[in-house]
Protein backbone atom coordinates (compact mmCIF):
# COMPACT_ATOMS: atom_id res chain seq x y z
CA UNK A 1 0.00 0.00 0.00
CA UNK A 2 1.54 3.42 -0.73
CA UNK A 3 0.94 6.22 1.81
CA UNK A 4 -0.86 8.95 1.27
CA UNK A 5 1.29 11.78 2.79
CA UNK A 6 5.12 10.96 3.17
CA UNK A 7 7.46 13.30 4.92
CA UNK A 8 11.15 13.57 3.61
CA UNK A 9 13.84 14.71 5.73
CA UNK A 10 11.62 17.91 6.68
CA UNK A 11 13.67 20.52 7.94
CA UNK A 12 12.84 24.25 9.13
CA UNK A 13 14.47 26.81 11.00
CA UNK A 14 12.68 30.16 11.91
CA UNK A 15 13.79 33.74 11.64
CA UNK A 16 17.10 32.74 9.31
CA UNK A 17 20.00 35.02 9.41
CA UNK A 18 18.50 36.75 12.52
CA UNK A 19 20.10 36.71 16.29
CA UNK A 20 16.15 34.89 16.86
CA UNK A 21 17.38 32.07 14.96
CA UNK A 22 16.17 28.68 15.82
CA UNK A 23 15.72 25.60 14.42
CA UNK A 24 12.21 23.66 14.83
CA UNK A 25 12.47 20.53 13.01
CA UNK A 26 15.47 18.48 12.13
CA UNK A 27 15.57 15.62 9.52
CA UNK A 28 12.55 14.60 10.09
CA UNK A 29 10.98 11.79 7.76
CA UNK A 30 7.86 9.48 8.17
CA UNK A 31 4.54 8.56 5.73
CA UNK A 32 1.38 8.19 6.90
CA UNK A 33 -1.55 5.64 5.51
CA UNK A 34 -4.78 5.75 4.84
CA UNK A 35 -7.52 4.99 7.84
CA UNK A 36 -4.54 5.31 9.99
CA UNK A 37 -4.53 6.91 13.89
CA UNK A 38 -1.41 8.34 14.67
CA UNK A 39 -0.66 10.27 17.86
CA UNK A 40 1.56 12.89 18.35
CA UNK A 41 3.48 13.74 21.49
CA UNK A 42 6.23 15.90 22.44
CA UNK A 43 7.04 18.39 25.01
CA UNK A 44 6.08 22.11 24.37
CA UNK A 45 8.95 23.50 21.78
CA UNK A 46 9.52 20.31 20.34
CA UNK A 47 8.69 21.08 17.26
CA UNK A 48 4.93 19.42 17.02
CA UNK A 49 3.00 22.59 15.66
CA UNK A 50 5.73 23.26 13.15
CA UNK A 51 5.76 19.87 11.59
CA UNK A 52 1.56 19.72 11.65
CA UNK A 53 2.13 23.66 9.44
CA UNK A 54 4.38 22.08 7.27
CA UNK A 55 2.01 18.82 6.37
CA UNK A 56 -0.71 21.35 4.38
CA UNK A 57 1.25 24.02 3.07
CA UNK A 58 0.97 26.53 5.75
CA UNK A 59 5.23 26.60 6.22
CA UNK A 60 7.43 25.80 3.71
CA UNK A 61 10.09 23.84 4.49
CA UNK A 62 13.79 24.78 4.68
CA UNK A 63 14.98 21.85 3.69
CA UNK A 64 13.12 18.64 2.87
CA UNK A 65 9.75 17.40 1.36
CA UNK A 66 6.44 16.52 1.92
CA UNK A 67 4.10 14.29 -0.61
CA UNK A 68 0.72 13.60 -0.99
CA UNK A 69 0.18 10.87 -2.76
CA UNK A 70 3.99 10.82 -4.12
CA UNK A 71 3.75 14.30 -4.98
CA UNK A 72 5.13 17.46 -3.75
CA UNK A 73 2.92 19.61 -2.42
CA UNK A 74 5.11 22.56 -3.22
CA UNK A 75 5.55 21.54 -7.19
CA UNK A 76 3.35 24.02 -8.42
CA UNK A 77 0.67 26.61 -6.75
CA UNK A 78 -2.32 24.21 -7.94
CA UNK A 79 -0.73 21.51 -5.99
CA UNK A 80 -0.02 23.52 -2.88
CA UNK A 81 -4.12 25.31 -2.74
CA UNK A 82 -4.86 20.85 -3.56
CA UNK A 83 -3.04 20.25 -0.15
CA UNK A 84 -4.94 22.52 2.10
CA UNK A 85 -8.32 21.15 1.02
CA UNK A 86 -6.89 17.17 1.36
CA UNK A 87 -5.46 17.28 4.55
CA UNK A 88 -7.03 19.55 7.34
CA UNK A 89 -5.42 21.12 10.03
CA UNK A 90 -8.02 22.13 12.96
CA UNK A 91 -5.41 24.20 15.34
CA UNK A 92 -4.86 24.99 19.02
CA UNK A 93 -8.69 26.24 20.43
CA UNK A 94 -9.85 26.66 16.58
CA UNK A 95 -13.10 28.59 18.64
CA UNK A 96 -11.35 31.87 18.20
CA UNK A 97 -11.26 31.68 14.62
CA UNK A 98 -14.90 32.08 14.68
CA UNK A 99 -16.31 34.90 12.58
CA UNK A 100 -19.78 34.51 10.59
CA UNK A 101 -22.59 35.61 11.91
CA UNK A 102 -24.33 31.93 11.14
CA UNK A 103 -23.25 28.03 12.42
CA UNK A 104 -24.23 26.93 9.30
CA UNK A 105 -21.96 29.90 7.32
CA UNK A 106 -18.90 29.17 9.27
CA UNK A 107 -19.20 25.84 8.80
CA UNK A 108 -19.60 26.61 4.92
CA UNK A 109 -16.37 28.65 4.49
CA UNK A 110 -14.07 26.17 4.00
CA UNK A 111 -16.26 24.33 1.02
CA UNK A 112 -17.00 27.76 -0.30
CA UNK A 113 -13.16 28.42 -0.80
CA UNK A 114 -13.01 24.73 -2.51
CA UNK A 115 -15.88 26.32 -5.04
CA UNK A 116 -18.00 23.95 -4.80
CA UNK A 117 -22.06 23.82 -5.85
CA UNK A 118 -24.46 25.13 -3.48
CA UNK A 119 -26.19 21.64 -3.18
CA UNK A 120 -23.11 19.76 -2.26
CA UNK A 121 -21.56 22.53 0.19
CA UNK A 122 -25.35 22.42 1.93
CA UNK A 123 -24.64 18.18 2.17
CA UNK A 124 -21.07 18.37 3.58
CA UNK A 125 -22.57 21.15 5.96
CA UNK A 126 -25.08 18.83 7.26
CA UNK A 127 -23.27 16.20 7.14
CA UNK A 128 -19.89 17.84 9.47
CA UNK A 129 -22.48 19.51 11.70
CA UNK A 130 -23.61 15.68 12.04
CA UNK A 131 -20.14 14.54 12.62
CA UNK A 132 -19.66 16.27 15.67
CA UNK A 133 -22.64 16.00 17.25
CA UNK A 134 -24.68 19.07 16.46
CA UNK A 135 -28.48 19.46 16.22
CA UNK A 136 -29.52 21.16 13.04
CA UNK A 137 -31.58 23.76 15.26
CA UNK A 138 -28.16 25.19 16.37
CA UNK A 139 -27.16 26.12 12.53
CA UNK A 140 -29.19 29.22 12.31
CA UNK A 141 -27.57 30.28 15.77
CA UNK A 142 -24.77 33.17 16.08
CA UNK A 143 -21.51 30.71 16.66
CA UNK A 144 -20.46 33.47 19.39
CA UNK A 145 -23.92 32.29 21.54
CA UNK A 146 -22.66 29.06 22.23
CA UNK A 147 -20.89 27.22 24.68
CA UNK A 148 -16.91 26.76 24.82
CA UNK A 149 -17.67 23.39 23.80
CA UNK A 150 -19.70 23.66 21.12
CA UNK A 151 -17.93 26.58 19.69
CA UNK A 152 -15.21 23.67 19.43
CA UNK A 153 -17.21 21.60 17.67
CA UNK A 154 -18.43 24.05 15.12
CA UNK A 155 -14.75 24.96 14.10
CA UNK A 156 -13.76 21.66 13.85
CA UNK A 157 -16.84 20.82 11.45
CA UNK A 158 -15.26 24.19 9.62
CA UNK A 159 -12.86 21.64 8.53
CA UNK A 160 -14.40 18.48 8.04
CA UNK A 161 -16.80 19.90 5.89
CA UNK A 162 -13.65 20.50 3.24
CA UNK A 163 -13.86 16.29 4.14
CA UNK A 164 -9.98 16.12 3.79
CA UNK A 165 -7.72 12.59 3.82
CA UNK A 166 -5.75 13.56 6.36
CA UNK A 167 -7.45 15.38 9.68
CA UNK A 168 -4.44 16.74 11.88
CA UNK A 169 -5.99 18.38 15.42
CA UNK A 170 -3.77 20.42 17.37
CA UNK A 171 -4.73 19.04 21.00
CA UNK A 172 -8.53 19.35 20.16
CA UNK A 173 -9.61 18.79 23.97
CA UNK A 174 -7.57 21.33 25.60
CA UNK A 175 -9.52 23.27 27.76
CA UNK A 176 -12.19 20.72 27.90
CA UNK A 177 -14.22 18.75 30.55
CA UNK A 178 -14.05 15.48 30.49
CA UNK A 179 -17.68 14.68 28.88
CA UNK A 180 -16.53 17.59 26.07
CA UNK A 181 -12.95 15.42 25.42
CA UNK A 182 -14.96 11.97 24.82
CA UNK A 183 -17.29 13.66 22.48
CA UNK A 184 -14.65 14.94 20.78
CA UNK A 185 -12.88 12.19 20.31
CA UNK A 186 -15.36 9.68 19.38
CA UNK A 187 -16.73 12.61 17.07
CA UNK A 188 -12.91 12.35 15.58
CA UNK A 189 -13.23 8.80 15.22
CA UNK A 190 -16.84 8.80 13.56
CA UNK A 191 -15.44 10.82 10.31
CA UNK A 192 -12.28 8.82 10.12
CA UNK A 193 -14.46 5.44 10.27
CA UNK A 194 -16.98 7.32 7.43
CA UNK A 195 -14.53 8.39 5.36
CA UNK A 196 -11.32 5.93 5.64
CA UNK A 197 -9.55 9.33 6.68
CA UNK A 198 -5.87 9.86 8.31
CA UNK A 199 -5.66 11.15 11.79
CA UNK A 200 -2.82 13.01 13.54
CA UNK A 201 -3.79 14.14 16.75
CA UNK A 202 -0.94 15.94 18.53
CA UNK A 203 -2.17 15.36 22.17
CA UNK A 204 -0.53 16.27 26.09
CA UNK A 205 -2.74 13.68 27.37
CA UNK A 206 -1.15 9.72 26.99
CA UNK A 207 -4.98 8.70 27.88
CA UNK A 208 -6.31 10.26 24.87
CA UNK A 209 -3.66 9.05 22.62
CA UNK A 210 -3.32 5.47 23.99
CA UNK A 211 -6.97 5.39 23.84
CA UNK A 212 -7.19 6.56 20.45
CA UNK A 213 -4.05 5.95 18.20
CA UNK A 214 -2.52 2.86 16.30
CA UNK A 215 0.24 4.72 16.14
CA UNK A 216 2.60 7.63 17.79
CA UNK A 217 5.09 9.59 16.80
CA UNK A 218 7.24 11.29 19.85
CA UNK A 219 9.11 14.37 18.80
CA UNK A 220 12.17 15.79 21.15
CA UNK A 221 13.89 18.98 19.97
CA UNK A 222 12.83 19.07 16.68
CA UNK A 223 13.86 15.56 16.04
CA UNK A 224 11.51 12.96 15.22
CA UNK A 225 13.25 10.78 18.47
CA UNK A 226 10.63 7.59 18.18
CA UNK A 227 7.57 6.06 15.85
CA UNK A 228 5.60 3.16 16.63
CA UNK A 229 2.39 1.56 17.96
CA UNK A 230 1.20 2.71 21.50
CA UNK A 231 3.03 -0.62 23.28
CA UNK A 232 6.45 0.17 21.33
CA UNK A 233 6.44 3.68 22.38
CA UNK A 234 5.03 3.29 25.73
CA UNK A 235 7.41 0.48 26.42
CA UNK A 236 10.27 3.01 26.65
CA UNK A 237 8.70 4.44 29.69
CA UNK A 238 11.65 5.59 31.15
CA UNK A 239 13.33 7.62 27.84
CA UNK A 240 9.66 9.41 27.61
CA UNK A 241 9.96 10.21 31.49
CA UNK A 242 12.94 11.48 30.63
CA UNK A 243 11.70 13.91 27.87
CA UNK A 244 9.29 15.41 29.96
CA UNK A 245 6.31 13.21 29.27
CA UNK A 246 4.45 10.55 30.63
CA UNK A 247 3.01 7.21 30.23
CA UNK A 248 -0.71 6.85 30.54
CA UNK A 249 -2.07 5.90 33.97
CA UNK A 250 -3.07 2.80 33.69
CA UNK A 251 -0.15 1.53 32.39
CA UNK A 252 1.96 3.34 35.21
CA UNK A 253 -0.33 0.86 37.83
CA UNK A 254 0.37 -1.91 35.57
CA UNK A 255 4.29 -1.52 35.63
CA UNK A 256 3.86 -1.48 39.59
CA UNK A 257 2.07 -4.22 40.10
CA UNK A 258 4.58 -6.14 37.90
CA UNK A 259 7.20 -4.85 39.82
CA UNK A 260 5.34 -6.11 43.03
CA UNK A 261 6.15 -9.27 41.57
CA UNK A 262 2.40 -10.00 39.65
CA UNK A 263 2.81 -11.46 36.31
CA UNK A 264 0.55 -8.89 33.98
CA UNK A 265 1.12 -7.95 30.83
CA UNK A 266 1.63 -4.31 29.56
CA UNK A 267 -1.46 -2.18 29.62
CA UNK A 268 -2.24 0.98 28.04
CA UNK A 269 -5.76 1.60 28.15
CA UNK A 270 -9.00 1.01 30.44
CA UNK A 271 -10.73 -1.53 28.26
CA UNK A 272 -7.19 -3.44 28.32
CA UNK A 273 -6.64 -3.13 32.20
CA UNK A 274 -10.81 -4.29 32.72
CA UNK A 275 -10.04 -7.19 30.74
CA UNK A 276 -6.55 -8.42 32.42
CA UNK A 277 -8.16 -8.18 35.69
CA UNK A 278 -11.20 -10.11 35.01
CA UNK A 279 -9.14 -12.30 33.41
CA UNK A 280 -7.24 -12.21 36.21
CA UNK A 281 -9.84 -13.14 38.50
CA UNK A 282 -10.72 -15.88 36.31
CA UNK A 283 -13.66 -14.34 35.33
CA UNK A 284 -15.59 -12.98 32.30
CA UNK A 285 -15.86 -9.97 31.44
CA UNK A 286 -19.47 -8.44 31.04
CA UNK A 287 -18.91 -5.00 29.59
CA UNK B 1 6.10 36.99 7.99
CA UNK B 2 4.30 39.69 10.21
CA UNK B 3 6.78 38.51 12.77
CA UNK B 4 9.57 40.15 11.21
CA UNK B 5 8.02 44.28 12.05
CA UNK B 6 10.48 45.36 14.20
CA UNK B 7 8.64 49.10 14.69
CA UNK B 8 8.46 50.10 18.33
CA UNK B 9 10.55 46.32 19.34
CA UNK B 10 12.68 46.92 22.43
CA UNK B 11 16.35 45.24 22.39
CA UNK B 12 17.19 44.06 26.08
CA UNK B 13 20.87 44.89 26.83
CA UNK B 14 23.27 46.38 29.67
CA UNK B 15 24.64 49.03 27.48
CA UNK B 16 25.37 52.54 29.48
CA UNK B 17 22.21 53.53 26.54
CA UNK B 18 20.01 50.88 27.96
CA UNK B 19 20.42 52.17 31.62
CA UNK B 20 20.04 55.65 30.78
CA UNK B 21 17.11 57.28 32.64
CA UNK B 22 13.82 57.33 30.47
CA UNK B 23 13.47 60.79 31.11
CA UNK B 24 17.35 61.74 29.96
CA UNK B 25 16.53 59.81 26.51
CA UNK B 26 13.50 61.68 25.77
CA UNK B 27 14.88 65.23 26.76
CA UNK B 28 17.93 64.26 24.69
CA UNK B 29 16.34 63.28 21.82
CA UNK B 30 13.65 66.16 21.73
CA UNK B 31 17.72 68.05 21.76
CA UNK B 32 18.44 66.10 18.63
CA UNK B 33 15.58 66.65 16.74
CA UNK B 34 16.10 70.26 17.38
CA UNK B 35 19.12 69.79 16.44
CA UNK B 36 18.56 68.69 13.11
CA UNK B 37 15.87 70.53 12.19
CA UNK B 38 17.98 73.74 13.05
CA UNK B 39 21.61 72.34 11.17
CA UNK B 40 21.58 73.81 7.66
CA UNK B 41 24.93 73.47 6.71
CA UNK B 42 26.85 69.84 6.32
CA UNK B 43 29.14 70.59 8.99
CA UNK B 44 26.22 70.57 11.19
CA UNK B 45 24.55 67.59 10.17
CA UNK B 46 28.06 65.68 10.82
CA UNK B 47 27.85 67.07 13.74
CA UNK B 48 24.66 65.42 14.73
CA UNK B 49 25.70 62.42 12.62
CA UNK B 50 28.42 62.00 14.90
CA UNK B 51 26.13 62.48 18.11
CA UNK B 52 24.12 59.67 16.67
CA UNK B 53 27.37 57.16 15.36
CA UNK B 54 28.77 57.27 19.20
CA UNK B 55 25.36 57.09 21.14
CA UNK B 56 24.62 53.88 18.71
CA UNK B 57 27.90 52.53 19.06
CA UNK B 58 27.83 52.61 22.65
CA UNK B 59 24.37 50.81 22.70
CA UNK B 60 25.62 48.04 21.06
CA UNK B 61 22.38 47.98 18.81
CA UNK B 62 23.58 46.30 15.53
CA UNK B 63 23.10 48.32 12.44
CA UNK B 64 21.40 45.87 10.93
CA UNK B 65 18.57 46.12 12.74
CA UNK B 66 18.09 49.68 12.61
CA UNK B 67 18.40 49.59 9.21
CA UNK B 68 15.67 46.19 8.85
CA UNK B 69 13.73 49.00 10.45
CA UNK B 70 13.86 51.19 7.97
CA UNK B 71 12.18 49.21 5.10
CA UNK B 72 8.79 49.71 5.42
CA UNK B 73 9.96 53.49 5.18
CA UNK B 74 11.52 53.23 1.98
CA UNK B 75 8.01 54.53 0.05
CA UNK B 76 8.28 57.94 2.12
CA UNK B 77 11.90 58.37 1.97
CA UNK B 78 11.72 57.75 -2.04
CA UNK B 79 8.65 60.34 -1.82
CA UNK B 80 10.66 62.80 -0.39
CA UNK B 81 13.78 62.79 -2.56
CA UNK B 82 12.09 62.75 -5.97
CA UNK B 83 9.66 66.01 -4.60
CA UNK B 84 12.44 67.42 -3.66
CA UNK B 85 14.67 66.62 -6.34
CA UNK B 86 11.95 67.80 -9.34
CA UNK B 87 10.34 71.00 -7.41
CA UNK B 88 13.48 72.40 -6.09
CA UNK B 89 14.08 75.76 -8.09
CA UNK B 90 17.97 76.80 -8.50
CA UNK B 91 20.36 78.37 -10.61
CA UNK B 92 22.42 75.61 -11.68
CA UNK B 93 20.56 73.39 -14.47
CA UNK B 94 21.70 69.87 -14.54
CA UNK B 95 19.00 68.14 -16.81
CA UNK B 96 16.68 70.08 -18.53
CA UNK B 97 13.96 67.54 -20.34
CA UNK B 98 10.77 68.20 -21.60
CA UNK B 99 9.20 69.65 -17.97
CA UNK B 100 10.98 68.21 -15.53
CA UNK B 101 14.07 70.30 -14.43
CA UNK B 102 16.50 69.20 -12.04
CA UNK B 103 18.95 71.36 -10.45
CA UNK B 104 21.58 71.04 -8.27
CA UNK B 105 20.18 72.97 -6.05
CA UNK B 106 17.44 70.25 -5.79
CA UNK B 107 19.56 67.30 -5.63
CA UNK B 108 21.48 69.01 -2.37
CA UNK B 109 18.30 69.53 -1.47
CA UNK B 110 17.31 66.17 -1.82
CA UNK B 111 19.65 64.47 -0.11
CA UNK B 112 19.47 66.85 2.52
CA UNK B 113 15.98 66.10 3.51
CA UNK B 114 16.28 62.45 3.22
CA UNK B 115 19.49 62.53 5.56
CA UNK B 116 17.46 64.26 7.89
CA UNK B 117 14.60 61.77 7.76
CA UNK B 118 17.12 58.81 8.22
CA UNK B 119 18.82 60.36 10.99
CA UNK B 120 15.23 61.27 12.32
CA UNK B 121 14.38 57.80 12.53
CA UNK B 122 17.91 56.00 13.70
CA UNK B 123 17.62 58.06 16.36
CA UNK B 124 14.00 57.37 17.35
CA UNK B 125 14.75 53.39 16.97
CA UNK B 126 17.43 53.92 18.91
CA UNK B 127 15.27 55.27 21.59
CA UNK B 128 12.72 52.43 21.59
CA UNK B 129 15.20 49.79 20.94
CA UNK B 130 16.99 50.68 24.11
CA UNK B 131 14.15 51.51 26.43
CA UNK B 132 11.47 48.86 27.51
CA UNK B 133 7.71 50.22 26.70
CA UNK B 134 7.20 50.10 30.60
CA UNK B 135 10.00 52.69 31.33
CA UNK B 136 9.32 54.72 28.57
CA UNK B 137 5.61 55.56 29.23
CA UNK B 138 7.76 56.08 33.35
CA UNK B 139 9.45 58.69 32.10
CA UNK B 140 6.80 60.28 30.09
CA UNK B 141 4.32 60.11 32.84
CA UNK B 142 7.21 61.67 34.84
CA UNK B 143 8.03 64.73 32.00
CA UNK B 144 4.25 65.60 31.81
CA UNK B 145 3.57 65.18 35.56
CA UNK B 146 3.68 69.48 35.68
CA UNK B 147 0.35 68.55 33.60
CA UNK B 148 -1.65 67.12 36.67
CA UNK B 149 -2.04 71.01 37.90
CA UNK B 150 -3.77 71.50 34.85
CA UNK B 151 -5.84 68.37 35.29
CA UNK B 152 -4.74 66.74 32.53
CA UNK B 153 -4.96 62.93 33.26
CA UNK B 154 -1.28 62.15 32.86
CA UNK B 155 -1.12 59.25 34.48
CA UNK B 156 -4.24 57.19 32.58
CA UNK B 157 -2.83 58.41 29.37
CA UNK B 158 0.74 56.64 30.29
CA UNK B 159 -1.21 53.49 31.28
CA UNK B 160 -3.29 53.66 28.38
CA UNK B 161 -0.44 53.98 26.01
CA UNK B 162 1.82 51.61 27.83
CA UNK B 163 -0.89 48.71 27.63
CA UNK B 164 -0.69 49.67 23.67
CA UNK B 165 2.63 49.15 23.25
CA UNK B 166 2.36 46.11 25.66
CA UNK B 167 -0.25 44.06 23.35
CA UNK B 168 1.09 45.61 19.99
CA UNK B 169 3.60 42.07 19.83
CA UNK B 170 0.67 39.77 21.53
CA UNK B 171 -1.84 41.20 18.35
CA UNK B 172 0.24 40.31 16.24
CA UNK B 173 0.91 37.15 17.28
CA UNK B 174 -2.71 36.43 17.16
CA UNK B 175 -3.20 38.20 13.41
CA UNK B 176 -0.94 35.65 12.37
CA UNK B 177 -2.57 32.70 14.22
CA UNK B 178 -5.79 33.59 12.42
CA UNK B 179 -4.26 34.10 9.12
CA UNK B 180 -3.02 30.33 9.29
CA UNK B 181 -6.00 28.64 10.65
CA UNK B 182 -8.24 30.63 7.86
CA UNK B 183 -5.26 30.04 5.74
CA UNK B 184 -6.01 26.36 6.43
CA UNK B 185 -9.31 26.36 5.45
CA UNK B 186 -8.83 27.59 1.76
CA UNK B 187 -8.87 31.54 2.33
CA UNK B 188 -6.74 32.82 -0.32
CA UNK B 189 -5.59 36.54 0.77
CA UNK B 190 -2.98 37.20 -1.72
CA UNK B 191 -5.19 36.64 -5.38
CA UNK B 192 -8.21 38.31 -6.40
CA UNK B 193 -9.15 41.74 -7.33
CA UNK B 194 -8.96 44.66 -4.92
CA UNK B 195 -12.63 44.28 -3.77
CA UNK B 196 -12.26 40.43 -2.89
CA UNK B 197 -9.04 40.65 -1.52
CA UNK B 198 -10.93 43.56 1.22
CA UNK B 199 -13.83 41.24 1.95
CA UNK B 200 -11.04 38.00 2.91
CA UNK B 201 -9.98 40.35 5.31
CA UNK B 202 -13.40 39.88 7.46
CA UNK B 203 -12.80 36.30 8.83
CA UNK B 204 -9.01 37.69 10.56
CA UNK B 205 -10.59 40.87 11.00
CA UNK B 206 -13.69 39.85 12.97
CA UNK B 207 -11.78 37.18 15.25
CA UNK B 208 -9.26 39.44 16.09
CA UNK B 209 -11.78 42.18 17.47
CA UNK B 210 -13.34 39.79 19.12
CA UNK B 211 -10.47 38.54 20.88
CA UNK B 212 -9.21 42.21 21.53
CA UNK B 213 -12.31 42.98 23.48
CA UNK B 214 -12.38 39.35 25.24
CA UNK B 215 -8.17 40.83 26.68
CA UNK B 216 -9.63 43.86 27.30
CA UNK B 217 -11.93 42.96 29.52
CA UNK B 218 -9.65 40.16 31.48
CA UNK B 219 -7.13 42.46 31.48
CA UNK B 220 -9.71 44.94 33.60
CA UNK B 221 -10.70 42.70 35.59
CA UNK B 222 -7.50 41.54 36.82
CA UNK B 223 -6.62 45.03 37.11
CA UNK B 224 -9.64 45.53 39.01
CA UNK B 225 -8.64 42.29 41.00
CA UNK B 226 -5.53 44.09 42.12
CA UNK B 227 -7.57 47.20 43.36
CA UNK B 228 -5.98 49.59 40.49
CA UNK B 229 -7.49 52.84 40.62
CA UNK B 230 -5.92 55.03 38.61
CA UNK B 231 -3.14 57.27 39.03
CA UNK B 232 -4.26 59.18 42.34
CA UNK B 233 -1.98 58.51 45.73
CA UNK B 234 -0.06 55.48 43.81
CA UNK B 235 3.41 54.98 44.64
CA UNK B 236 6.23 53.52 42.39
CA UNK B 237 8.20 50.75 43.22
CA UNK B 238 10.79 51.98 40.73
CA UNK B 239 11.71 55.97 41.40
CA UNK B 240 13.27 57.19 38.37
CA UNK B 241 16.56 58.65 39.30
CA UNK B 242 19.02 60.37 37.55
CA UNK B 243 22.74 59.13 37.81
CA UNK B 244 26.28 59.80 36.34
CA UNK B 245 25.71 58.77 32.76
CA UNK B 246 22.42 61.18 32.49
CA UNK B 247 25.00 63.54 33.52
CA UNK B 248 27.20 63.07 30.78
CA UNK B 249 24.05 62.27 28.21
CA UNK B 250 22.59 66.03 28.87
CA UNK B 251 26.07 67.14 28.44
CA UNK B 252 26.89 65.77 25.30
CA UNK B 253 23.37 66.44 24.29
CA UNK B 254 23.33 70.25 25.45
CA UNK B 255 26.87 70.44 23.28
CA UNK B 256 25.73 69.47 20.28
CA UNK B 257 22.44 71.64 20.18
CA UNK B 258 24.60 74.54 20.79
CA UNK B 259 27.09 73.82 18.61
CA UNK B 260 24.48 73.31 15.51
CA UNK B 261 23.08 76.67 17.18
CA UNK B 262 25.96 78.85 16.96
CA UNK B 263 27.01 77.09 13.59
CA UNK B 264 23.83 78.27 12.17
CA UNK B 265 23.72 81.68 13.73
CA UNK B 266 27.16 82.38 11.52
CA UNK B 267 25.34 80.56 8.26
CA UNK B 268 26.88 78.01 8.55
Amino acid sequence: MTPVLEVKNLCHVYSVGTPFEHTALSDVSFCAHRGEYIGVIGHTGSGKSTLMQHLNGLLKPTSGEVLLDGKSIWADKASTRQARFRVGLVFQYPEYQLFEETVYKDIAFGPGNMGLSKEEIDRRVREAAGFVGLSESLLEVSPFDLSGGQKRRVAIAGVIAMEPEILILDEPTAGLDPSGREDILSNIDAYRQAKNATIMMVSHSMNDVAKMADRLLVMRDSLLAMDGTPEEVFRRASELVEMGLDIPEVTRVFLKLRSLGLDVPMVYTKEQAVKTLTALKGGVPNA
Amino acid sequence: MLKDITLGQYFPGKSPVHQLDPRTKLIVLVGYIVALFVAKSWASYALCFGFLAVSIAISTIPVKSIVRGMKPLVLILVFTGVLNLFFTGGETVLVHFWIITITLEGVVRAVFMVVRILMLISATFLLTYTTSPISLTDGLESLLSPLKKLHVPVHELSMMMCIALRFIPTLIEETDKIMSAQKARGADFETGKLMDRVKALIPILVPLFISAFRRADELATAMECRCYQGGEGRTKMKLLRYKRWDMYAFAAGALLVAAVITLASFGL
